[in-house]
């Protein structure tokens, strides 16, 4: 079960969602993913960034375009995908919703490592519906994490939760990265997360989407975190997206 | 957990007056067809241990058995491939509602006529006239599944079997719940209909037999044992397995 990781190349010249009146949803979309690397993709609302990860999840094989995962010719990848609502099965324990992705012959220890690791020990026989938002998405990590995942998708999964919660949900994903070989494309709205958390940011245009501008950032995590630099990478990355420096928010704002 | 005996206490006491009602009604009548409760349990008791009584219970509850489960699968079949295909839907939405509302007496009928006053006729009519209810109730269930976990189970890769078993059918058991209990007061109806038509045994032969011997006592008897099972089955297997199903709930 060992992992190896896996680099992703991208190039969707056109996804369109057929229909009364034919959306085009993204458009000449083209990058390559590293191997280890972690990827933040942003963008306005409704650019195409959940159809983006859906198509590297393999949920959407209506387009045109190539997808290839690296190591070419390897056996597929095991991709973990936490969604933007936890999506647990509710008649099932947070145990039994981690378990039940794993392989049948799994080890029982791993799982409760696990739940150990995201904190949900002493929830592992509760039903999710008894669950806090925070712990739900913790539920939903040790999910994907449980089959040692290669790729990690993550579609704005801490959108919702409270910024406490949310920075310690951040903390623990870092945590979990690191600890592992493991590829991440990471969806989300808000410039802050992505400069905290990312390799290097993609910036995605309004629909139809595709690649406007890219940042890589060199600088370690732990160092990120100070008073000053994250604003600085913040501003820099609005820039970069062609906003106004100071929002932290690609939504549109409504009118 | 003070509120049940409680419960029992008041449903008791409603059984009581009921039986304290017929007896004064069959005193009053003093007619051999206006039998009291005392000489209605005893004959049931007789019926029991010397009589017919169970055989014919058998015979009824073994139709209703096959019935039930073929109704059930064939049914739940049928609903959710409609639930699945528009032009199954289509072709077959006005057939469903047509033998929703063809009476039961008259598929019974009909089967009689067609296939004789045979097992096969019988157990087709009842099967028959639950069909309809179950394609429509699991059809509902099916149109109303989760699209965000199926997609959780595809991207996670998870087999059919575990996607089956732990994502689609946990989804439709509430509605597989609602088919058997609609279906079965169905069928308690009609099995005895079917049996009393062409049918030398069960429960609706019997009831036949009595009243053209205008036996009051055991017609009634009879019926009572019938009540009980189905009350029995009731309380016993389809409630504890709906608990058993919505335990997450809570």
């Amino acid at each position: 079960m060992a992992a190896v990781t896996v680099g992703i190349s991208i190039d969707v010249s056109e996804k369109r969602y057929p229909g009364g009146r034919p959306v085009i949803a993204l458009r000449n979309l083209e990058t390559r993913i590293a191997p280890g690397e972690f990827c933040v993709v942003t963008g306005p609302s409704g650019c195409g960034k959940t159809t983006l990860l859906n198509i590297v999840a393999g949920l959407d094989q209506d387009f045109l375009g190539i997808l290839g995962f690296e190591p070419a010719g390897g056996r597929s990848p095991r991709i973990g995908y936490v969604f933007q609502n936890p999506r647990l099965l509710p008649w099932r324990t947070v145990r039994e919703n981690v378990a039940l992705v794993r392989p049948r012959d799994h080890d029982r220890f791993e799982v409760e490592r696990l739940l150990g690791e995201v904190g949900l020990a002493d929830a592992a026989d509760i039903y999710p519906t008894r669950l806090s938002g925070g712990m739900a998405r913790r539920a939903a990590l040790a999910r994907a994490f449980a089959i040692t995942p290669d790729l990690l998708l993550m579609d704005e999964p801490f959108v919702s939760l409270d910024r406490p919660a949310a920075d310690r949900l951040r903390r623990l994903l870092v945590r979990l990265v690191t600890s592992r070989p493991l590829t991440v494309l990471f969806v989300t709205h808000d410039l802050g997360e992505a400069v905290e958390l990312a390799d290097r940011v993609l910036v995605l245009s309004p629909s139809p989407g595709r690649v406007v501008a890219e940042m890589p950032i060199e600088l370690p995590r732990d160092r990120r975190r100070d008073r000053d630099t994250l604003p600085a990478l913040q501003d820099e990355l609005a820039r970069l997206a062609g906003i106004q420096p100071g929002h932290s928010s690609l939504r549109i704002p409504s009118s | 957990m003070t509120r049940l005996p409680a419960a029992i206490a008041e449903r008791a006491t409603s059984l009581l007056v009921l039986l304290g009602a017929w007896e004064g009604a069959a005193w009053f009548a003093h007619s051999r067809l206006f039998p009291g409760p005392g000489i209605v349990l005893a004959t049931l008791a007789e019926e029991t241990i010397h009589g017919d009584l169970l055989y014919h219970l058998g015979a009824t509850l073994a139709r209703v058995a096959v019935a039930f489960a073929l109704a059930m699968t064939i049914g739940s079949a049928i609903g959710i491939a409609m639930a699945r295909s528009r032009a199954l839907d289509a072709l077959l939405d006005s057939w469903v509602v047509l033998f929703l509302n063809l009476p039961a007496l008259v598929l019974a009928v009909l089967l009689y006529v067609w296939l004789g006053l045979t097992e096969a006729a019988a157990i087709g009519a009842v099967t028959l006239s639950k069909l309809p209810t179950v394609v429509v109730t699991l059809r509902e269930g099916a149109r109303a599944l989760d699209g965000d976990l199926a997609a959780m189970a595809k991207s996670f890769r998870l087999s059919a079997w575990r996607t089956l078993r732990h994502v689609t059918l946990p989804q439709l058991s509430p509605f597989f719940v609602i088919a058997s209990r609609t279906g079965l007061a169905l069928i308690w109806k009609i099995v005895l209909v079917v049996e009393l038509l062409g049918r030398p045994d069960g429960i609706g032969y019997a009831i036949q037999v009595f009243f053209q011997l205008f036996d009051v006592k055991r017609l009634i008897a009879y019926s009572l044992a019938f009540v009980a099972v189905v009350l029995a089955i009731e309380w016993g297997i389809l409630q504890p397995f709906e608990r058993r199903l919505t335990r997450w709930r809570r």
